[in-house]
């Protein structure tokens, strides 16, 4: 059994709460009492129907306001899987926390009103998972129950889909019409849209393949810190502990340690407590040298043979995500795995329209939201690769200096 | 061939996350309170850090209410790993501050271990926090990141959340501010059990069946113990029953439950219709929103 990680988009009545509620309650994921808890708050609903968004939505302001203002996580599994929902605010005013929530998602399923088609929020949401590299797509073409099921409706829409995806290079899109609501072609295939068919969406997410998403050819292990037990029977023991975020290491193999560029050779590997002759990602190690060299956290082991990129100058798509806007000059901590320098935003490029993906001229400043292209300097050099191809070790966050707070995401180019 | 099982993937996830706490903090603390949440964090950072110690100590904020059995199996886990315990109790702070005892039939302090958790997190200046809670537990708990700030009155403020990206944790923060991590905020409680299971880990007596003296009060079997006033009228019986939780005496309740051995808890967890807190705390019941309210006040 593995993990699939996804995450749900559409606009703000497309449904992706009922949706949640739907896959949670059709897999018997939730329990009596929570069922019990949210008939109690089902306002003005038709006897016997219940509200299922209510289940997503955890915070007080949020059952007041009726939407969702943060990404909640929700869990369910079935034999095949487990299976983790980042249930992400619809609402443009909130691009950051889709941001947040998509960048550790294998999967997204973006909803589509049937009555609608795509609109300017499928496009914008449809940009976004291209531009962090989601590899797979689900279309849920929802609301089917109010086309009378027509499969011309669904036709179409696939059509024009199809096409911004193509513009987008979105690759593995799946379409399925779904009515969340009455919870057909959900977990189980829907008996009144007879001429589909393809899988219901579980089905799906029980089957895509996410394992080839990680990348077992660039090896890259980023310091977390060092274990130097310095008693009497461990004298010598320094070891590297981190998480290999991509690639395998072998005993004996010959490994770089960036910035710095010394080599050495891995003389013993560690995975939980016991020995072994190779380790692969996402596994948390420890990595001994057989050279004494000074190594600390922040610095990156690779292989000697495929090296990343190690740079001071570094350009990047940014999703800027502080209400106080960025303008280029200012000073921020930038911080790539566990590497963290000190960084200026030298220049903004030019921002994109998330809606058409087109280039505007670049902006005085960045404001909460924006996407732009960027150009940033750090204070020492930064070990890296570009997003595009190995996401793990090109995904970066700028925190302000003085509040502390992550103001910006970025994906370097 | 390269592919990890889901214990695996949560495993390293979670060593991970420890691992940030020791690269970014300071004085961070392991908040431990020999339930089964707090015991699987424990070996989870037994194999962050062995051979080395741990960079941080246990901490237990210990409301005077707890069972017997989870004080014992506290204190002998600590000394078997040999790892520093500090033990900070609710009656003291009571005494000191003033507090008002909550009355009542149920008289629980699970809010007053909000004073001693951020006296003691002044105390020893600990600038982050680990604990056991899971998302899946409570739909507060859902929202929450897995590096949470907290301002320098140990609040929670679920608007003003940091995003969180890709695996990269930011545990900047001003003095005075603390941050709780959660290491195991993606684990579910079959997961937990599952990797009780796997791990061969010990746990308390009181989550397998045993008998005990409780009292059925509005469907929930609560212990017999010197924290709960009866009534007459009371129905007080002898049960086999276990636990799926460890908090207070006062307001944890039991199962009715056969199950002496973890494959016999695995099952009876797969088949259940009632969640966790629902079927076994009665201090999430106090309102709809009874978790956020207690964590924007500081609790864990």
């Amino acid at each position: 059994m593995d993990i699939l990680r996804f995450i749900t988009a559409g606009s703000v009545d497309d449904g992706k709460s009922t949706l949640i509620g739907r896959l949670l309650y059709d897999s018997k994921s939730i329990m009596i009492d929570q069922l019990e808890a949210i008939e109690k708050q089902t306002k003005n609903k038709e006897e016997g129907e219940i509200d299922l968004a209510l289940l997503t939505d955890g915070l007080r302001a949020e059952r007041e306001q009726g939407i969702t203002i943060d990404v909640a996580y929700k869990y369910f599994s079935t034999p095949k899987r487990k299976f983790i929902i980042a249930d992400a605010p619809g609402h443009i005013q909130y691009t950051r926390n889709m941001v947040t929530g998509a960048s550790n998602a294998n999967l997204i399923i973006i909803l589509i009103d049937a009555r609608t088609g795509v609109v300017e929020q499928t496009r914008r949401h449809s940009i976004i998972a291209s531009l962090l590299g989601l590899r797979h797509v689900v279309v849920a073409v929802n609301k089917m129950d109010l086309v009378d099921n027509s499969q011309d409706v669904f036709n179409n829409i696939v059509i024009d889909y199809a096409n911004l995806a193509k513009s987008l290079g979105l690759e593995d899109v799946t379409y399925i019409p779904i009515s969340a609501l009455k919870g057909d072609n959900i977990v189980d295939k829907s008996t009144d849209i007879t001429w589909y068919e393809g899988p219901a969406l579980l089905d799906v997410l029980e089957n895509v393949q996410v394992q080839h998403d990680i990348d077992l050819q660039h090896a890259r292990f980023p310091v977390q810190y060092v274990i130097r037990p310095q008693t009497e029977n461990l004298h010598d023991y320094r070891g590297y502990a981190g998480k290999l975020v991509s690639g395998v290491y072998k005993k004996g193999d010959t490994v770089t340690v960036l910035p710095s560029g010394i080599t050495s050779t891995i003389s013993a590997i560690e995975v939980t407590g016991k020995e072994v002759e190779e380790a692969f990602a996402p596994q948390s190690i420890i990595l001994h040298l057989a050279d004494d060299i000074d190594i600390s956290r922040g610095d990156v082991i690779v292989k000697s043979n495929d090296l990343p990129q190690v740079e001071q100058e570094l350009e990047v798509l940014l999703c800027w995500m502080d209400s106080k806007p960025l303008a280029a000059g200012k000073k921020y901590l930038l911080q790539l795995n566990s590497a963290v320098v000190k960084s200026v935003v030298k220049e903004i490029e030019y921002k994109i329209d998330v809606n058409t993906l087109e280039r505007l001229p670049a902006p005085e400043q960045a404001g909460l939201n924006d996407i732009v292209k960027a150009v940033i300097k750090t204070a020492r050099p930064l070990v890296f690769d570009q997003y595009k191809k190995l996401k793990v070790n090109g995904g970066a966050i700028l925190i302000d200096e003085t509040s502390h707070v992550t103001v910006g995401a970025c994906m370097i180019q | 061939m390269y592919e990890l099982d889901y214990l695996d993937q949560l495993e390293s996830e979670a060593i991970h996350i420890f691992r940030e706490v020791a690269g970014q903090f300071e004085r961070p603390a392991l908040l431990f309170s020999g339930g089964k949440d707090s015991i699987t964090l424990v070996h989870l950072a037994l194999k962050a850090f062995r051979p080395g110690k741990f960079p941080f100590p246990l901490v237990h904020i210990d409301t005077g209410h707890n069972f017997p059995e989870a004080l014992a199996f506290r204190d002998q886990l600590a000394a078997q790993i040999d790892e520093k315990l500090i033990v900070r109790n609710v009656g003291d702070t009571i005494k000191a501050k003033g507090l008002t005892e909550p009355k009542g039939k149920f008289a629980s302090r699970n809010a007053l271990q909000t004073f001693t958790l951020l006296d003691t997190i002044e105390e020893f200046e600990f600038d982050a926090c680990i604990g056991g809670a899971r998302r899946d537990e409570e739909k507060a708990r859902a929202k929450e990141r897995i590096f949470s700030v907290r301002d320098e009155f140990g609040q929670w403020d679920p608007k003003r959340q940091r995003p969180e990206l890709w695996n990269t944790y930011n545990g900047k923060i001003s003095k005075g501010e603390n941050v709780r991590v959660f290491p195991i905020s993606n684990w579910t409680e079959l997961d937990i059990w599952n990797y009780i299971r796997r791990e061969n880990i010990e746990l308390p007596s009181i989550y397998f069946a045993h008998e005990r003296e409780v009292l059925q009060h509005e469907g929930q079997l609560v212990a017999i113990s010197d924290f709960i006033t009866l009534e007459p009228g009371d129905s007080v019986v002898t049960k086999t029953v276990r636990y799926r939780t460890v908090g207070d005496m006062t307001c944890t309740a039991a199962v009715e439950s056969a199950a002496s051995d973890i494959d016999g808890i695995i099952k009876e967890i797969i088949a259940t219709k009632t969640s966790e807190r629902g079927e076994t705390r009665i201090d999430d019941r106090v309102s709809e929103a009874a978790m956020e309210d207690r964590k924007k006040n500081g609790y864990f």
